[in-house]
This record gives structure tokens, C-alpha cells and sequence, in this order.
């Protein structure tokens, strides 16, 4: 996005979502980041005697059926979900986006191969993907990372090859092909870097719904096993506590809403923002 | 249309062979010996050896895969270890509440997305318009199995209104029955209309401000006219592809659900399997999974190209 010129910039300014979705974020990551370091109690410090308190200034979320401090779990836990969610990220976009690349440019067999590929993996959601691995190995956080980055890998290629195919027509890749570049140092030189864009905006959203899965993974005790947390095995923690306890239900659930939200708010804030033919939709609007 | 048809059941039927292979790879062959697995360290060799033949494990791989898939198309699973009873039986009964849940959640979601986002549409701009949005970016945001658990809270706990979890089977109480999947439906289904309601807009806006909508207005056609005459079929496609998705991956949301409300669903029951180690259940039920997600798809496609000629004739993707 080094080419945002200063118009832009300003663009980015008044867009109030993108800048509320980036800020909160940021916000999020920073709590996780933080708990590596410092959190206000150990979690893995259990003390029955202080088990289900409420809100004080001791424990500004109050403590769980153990006694553990909630602010910390929520910390710890928030951390444990955007890693899950990000690896996950990676794995789809390193794999993905190659994928999307080649078939967009090689055509052919190899493309219809790859589509074929794409759509078999469609068919399974990363619960599915997440069970096998689990019958099979156990479970585990990583179990949830792969699931979900298997599951990420059809999207990024998708976005990719159509991101690609749209530019492929374009004139400075017909003189790039004249200068005698083959196809792969096109995609690398010229296509990669032009949907980098669009790949980010989908990284934004696969983020959120990695944070999502992961929490629906571990509840179903498939992902983050304790002594670990994260948001979502709080959550199953939570099952059996929130009838005398609903904060212990809230709070987790509370701060999933809020990050995911906050990413989605930053990845629609992002497309509108690069591509063009929104954008003009949304002046159109602004107009009338 | 049949060349359209048949080519998307045979592609439908070559993904199901795959997955059935992997499933089979990855639950049959890597796991090492099951009988062993069954029987624990202390098993004589002997013991081992007739578990094996039992099981059939002394076949070679390639006619193991061939019984279970032979097995699965008549409708034969073959004999949970744990639970000593056919799997097909155990399915079939599972299944009489997670196909309800689901259509019940579709309906629902349908039921509440779609007017949503026409209402949004056609009142674009407005403080309406801009409400249900920010509702829909929320409801997008919220885990459905956390919002299951905040309805058992509210409806069945505080208020006493409906059952907090557990299922009577229908035959024994339909009224009963239904009124289980009441809350489960409504947390599966309110995620998904948010989603919904956000394609229907998208897709609402697009087509109003299209050409052909121009041209019909030209024409002398008004607004509304023109949407409903030539609008629908253009803007229901990408509301097509939305919920043949979200049928597809109400599969995963239903198997979560079905823990927040204790309900006796597949998902429960490939739960269970997989923490008693209970491999020929997890492999056919996981498979009744890939099998309801990959039918949804060609569902899904076949309406596509009824909604679509463009897609019957080109024979395209």
C-alpha cells in the first residue's frame, strides 16, 4: 500500500469504521502480547478459597470456579486465540495464494486440477478436519490450527487466481510476456505485488474467522486443551459455572464478539477503501 | 440440462470417493492395528488374532475399503466396538434430530435474513438501513454455541419458558420434541441471517443500480416493478451461493450446538466416538457429514443453473 497517495490518506481518516475496526484490534493484539510478559495473577495459580468472586479491585473480572483471575485468563486466552487464528492464516495464505497464482497462470490442466482441489476441500468445514486429526492424533491447539488453515487454503486461492485473472488481460503483462517473462516470474513480479491488497483484506477476515473456529473447536474440546486457555476453552469451562456465575459466560463470549467484530470493521473498512469499483458506489452514494 | 446434471452428479460422486479414501487412509490404515487398540496392552496374542478376523482386519486394505464402502451404499455400517450395536442404527436415530435442527435453522435464518436485508435495501441509506447493519456486523461477530448459551440463560433458566437441553424423542412427545430445538435453532439460525441479510442487501444494491434496471425504468417500468420483474433472479444468485453454504457448514454449527443443549444429535455422537477411540463410528459418521456437506453442494449447483440458464447451456464451472 505504498502507493496510498495523500487523497487516500485522507480517505483513510474519515472512514470511521476502519479506523474504529483498526484502533480496537490493535488494542486486542496488545492485551495478548502483554500477557507473555505480565498478567495480574499466574493462571495457572488455583486457590479454591477465592474461587467465584465478583468484580473488586483485587480481581477487576472477578475469578472462576477455581479462583483463577478472570482479567488474566482473558489476557492469556486472547493471546492463545489470535496465534491459533493467525498460524492458521499463514498456512492458508502460503498455500492458498501460490496455488490461486499458478492456476491463473499456467491455464489449462494445471488450472482445472487446482479448481478441482479447491472444491474438494470446500467440501470439508474445518470442524470435519479438526475431527479426523483428532481421531487420529489426539487433541490439541495445533489440531485447530491445521483444521482451520486447511480450511483457509481454497479461499486464498480463489482470491488470488480471481485477483490475478483480472489483471491478467491487462496490457503491462502482455509487454511483460514480450520482454520474454514466463509465467511464473509474472505472477511473482507483477500479479503477486497487485493483489497483495486483496490478499490482506482476506487475511483480515480469515483472521476473524480463525478466532471464531478456534473457539468453536475448544469448546467442543477439539482445540486448546488445558493447562492452556484461550477464549473458547473458557468458554466450555464456563458450561457448567454460568448457571450460578454468568460472567463466566459473558466475559469470554463478550471479548470474542469484540475482536471479532473489531476485525470485520477493519476488513470491510479496507476493501471499501481498495477496491475501486465500491469505492465509486460509495460516493454515488455520498452524492445522493 | 441432463449433460449439466449428470456431469455435476458425477463430479459430486468422485469427491464422496475421494474423501471416503482419505477418511479411510487416515482412520483405518495409520492408526496401526485396531484390535489391538481395542483390547489394550495386556491382550494375548491370541485373543488379538480373533478380534482381527472378527473385524475382518486380516483382509488386505484395498477389500477392507471396498466392504466398508460396499457396506455404506446398502446401508450397512457395521458393529460400533464400544457401543456393540450396528452404526447404521446409531446414525439413523441421531439424525432424527440434527435434520430437524438444521431445517429449522435454515428456515428460521431465511425466515429472518432475507427480510432484513430487502428491507435494508430498499430503504438504503436510511437510519433503518444503517441500524440493521450495525446489528448484522454484530450478529456476524457472535459465536453461535456462546449465544446458544446466553438463550439457555435468559429463556430456560431466568425465564422458565423452555426446556434448557435434553430431547424426547418425537414419537414419544412431537410437541415436546419440537420445543428442544426451539433454542438451539434460533442460536444456530441468527449468526447465520445476519450474514444473509448482509449478501441480500449487497446483492439488492447491485441490481438496482444496474443497466438492465435502468433500461426497464426507461421503459416505463417503475422501481419496484423493475426489481421484481428482472431484478430477483440476478440478485438471488449470490443469495443462493450463501445458503447453500451456509446449509453446508450448518453441519459443523449443529455438531456444536448440539453440546450447549445436551441434545442426542450426530455431532454428540462423533464427540463421544472420538474420545472413546471408537474409529468405524468416526469414520462413518464423519462420512454422513462429507455426505450431507457435498449434497448440499450439488443441491446447490443444480439450483444455480435453474435459477441461471447461462450456466446450463455454457456447461461452465
Amino acid at each position: 500500500m505504498s502507493d496510498v497517495g495523500a487523497a487516500e490518506r485522507s480517505r483513510w481518516l474519515r472512514n470511521p469504521s476502519l479506523r474504529i475496526g483498526i484502533i480496537a484490534s490493535l488494542l486486542f493484539l496488545l492485551l495478548g502480547f502483554v500477557s507473555i510478559v505480565w498478567t495480574p495473577y499466574p493462571i495457572e495459580n488455583i486457590n479454591v478459597g477465592a474461587a467465584m468472586q465478583g468484580f473488586s479491585g483485587a480481581h477487576w473480572l472477578g475469578t472462576d470456579n477455581l479462583g483463577r483471575d478472570l482479567l488474566s485468563l482473558v489476557m492469556k486466552g486472547t493471546l492463545t486465540s489470535f496465534i491459533v487464528a493467525a498460524i492458521a492464516v499463514a498456512i492458508g495464505g502460503l498455500v492458498g495464494v501460490p496455488l490461486g497464482l499458478a492456476a491463473a497462470a499456467w491455464g489449462g490442466p494445471a488450472e482445472w486440477t487446482i479448481l478441482r482441489l479447491n472444491d474438494f476441500l470446500f467440501a470439508f468445514p474445518a470442524l470435519i478436519i479438526a475431527m479426523l486429526i483428532t481421531a487420529l492424533a489426539g487433541p490439541g491447539a495445533i489440531n485447530a490450527m491445521i483444521a482451520v488453515g486447511i480450511f483457509n487454503v481454497p479461499v486464498f486461492a480463489r482470491v488470488a487466481r480471481g485477483g490475478a485473472l483480472s489483471l491478467k488481460t491487462l496490457d503491462y503483462i502482455a509487454a511483460a510476456r514480450l520482454a520474454g517473462m514466463g509465467d511464473l516470474e509474472i505472477a511473482r513480479r507483477h500479479l503477486l505485488p497487485n493483489i497483495a491488497s486483496l490478499i490482506i483484506v482476506q487475511a483480515t477476515i480469515q483472521l476473524a474467522l480463525g478466532i471464531l473456529a478456534e473457539a468453536s473447536l475448544s469448546y467442543v474440546g477439539l482445540g486448546t486443551q488445558p493447562p492452556a486457555t484461550s477464549l473458547g476453552l473458557m468458554l466450555k469451562d464456563a458450561q457448567t459455572y454460568a448457571l450460578l456465575k454468568p460472567s463466566l459466560a459473558l466475559i469470554p463470549g463478550i471479548t470474542i464478539v469484540l475482536i471479532v467484530g473489531a476485525l470485520n470493521l477493519a476488513g470491510d473498512g479496507l476493501r471499501d477503501l481498495l477496491d475501486p469499483r465500491l469505492r465509486r458506489i460509495g460516493l454515488a452514494r455520498g452524492a445522493a | 440440462m441432463i449433460w449439466f446434471v449428470g456431469k455435476k452428479l458425477l463430479g459430486a460422486i468422485v469427491t464422496l470417493l475421494v474423501a471416503a479414501a482419505i477418511v479411510f487412509v487416515l482412520l483405518d490404515l495409520l492408526p496401526g492395528d485396531a484390535a489391538r487398540f481395542i483390547l489394550g496392552i495386556n491382550a494375548t496374542p491370541d485373543s488379538i488374532a480373533t478380534l482381527q478376523h472378527q473385524l475382518g482386519l486380516d483382509l488386505p486394505a484395498w477389500s477392507r475399503f471396498l466392504h466398508w464402502l460396499g457396506g455404506m451404499v446398502t446401508g450397512d455400517f457395521g458393529t460400533s466396538y464400544t457401543q456393540k450395536v450396528p452404526v447404521g442404527a446409531l446414525i439413523a436415530g441421531r439424525l432424527s434430530v440434527t435434520i430437524p435442527l438444521m431445517l429449522l435453522a435454515m428456515i428460521l435464518s431465511t425466515a429472518i435474513g432475507l427480510p432484513i436485508g430487502i428491507l435494508a435495501a430498499r430503504r438504503r441509506g436510511s437510519l433503518a438501513d444503517a441500524g440493521l447493519m450495525v446489528l448484522a456486523q454484530l450478529g456476524v461477530a457472535v459465536p453461535n454455541f456462546w449465544f446458544g448459551m446466553l438463550l439457555v440463560l435468559l429463556f430456560a433458566v431466568t425465564l422458565h419458558w423452555l426446556p434448557p437441553g435434553g430431547f424426547v424423542p418425537w414419537l414419544d412427545n412431537p410437541i415436546g420434541a419440537l420445543s428442544s430445538l426451539i433454542l438451539p435453532s434460533i442460536a444456530l439460525a441468527l449468526p447465520q441471517a445476519a450474514i444473509l441479510a448482509r449478501v441480500m442487501r449487497t446483492a439488492l444494491v447491485d441490481v438496482q443500480s444496474s443497466d438492465y434496471i435502468r433500461a426497464a425504468q426507461a421503459k416505463g417500468l417503475t422501481m419496484s416493478e423493475a426489481v421484481r420483474r428482472h431484478g430477483v433472479r440476478n440478485a438471488l444468485l449470490p443469495v443462493l451461493t450463501i445458503l447453500g453454504l451456509q446449509f453446508a457448514y450448518l453441519v459443523s454449527g449443529t455438531a456444536i450446538v448440539e453440546n450447549v443443549f445436551y441434545l442426542p444429535g450426530l455431532g454428540r455422537l462423533i464427540f463421544d466416538a472420538i474420545n472413546a477411540r471408537d474409529l468405524i463410528l468416526v469414520r462413518s459418521t464423519i462420512m454422513i457429514l462429507v455426505f450431507i456437506v457435498i449434497g448440499t453442494m450439488f443441491l446447490t449447483d443444480l439450483c444455480y443453473a435453474w435459477v441461471d440458464p447461462r450456466l446450463r447451456e455454457g456447461a461452465l464451472r
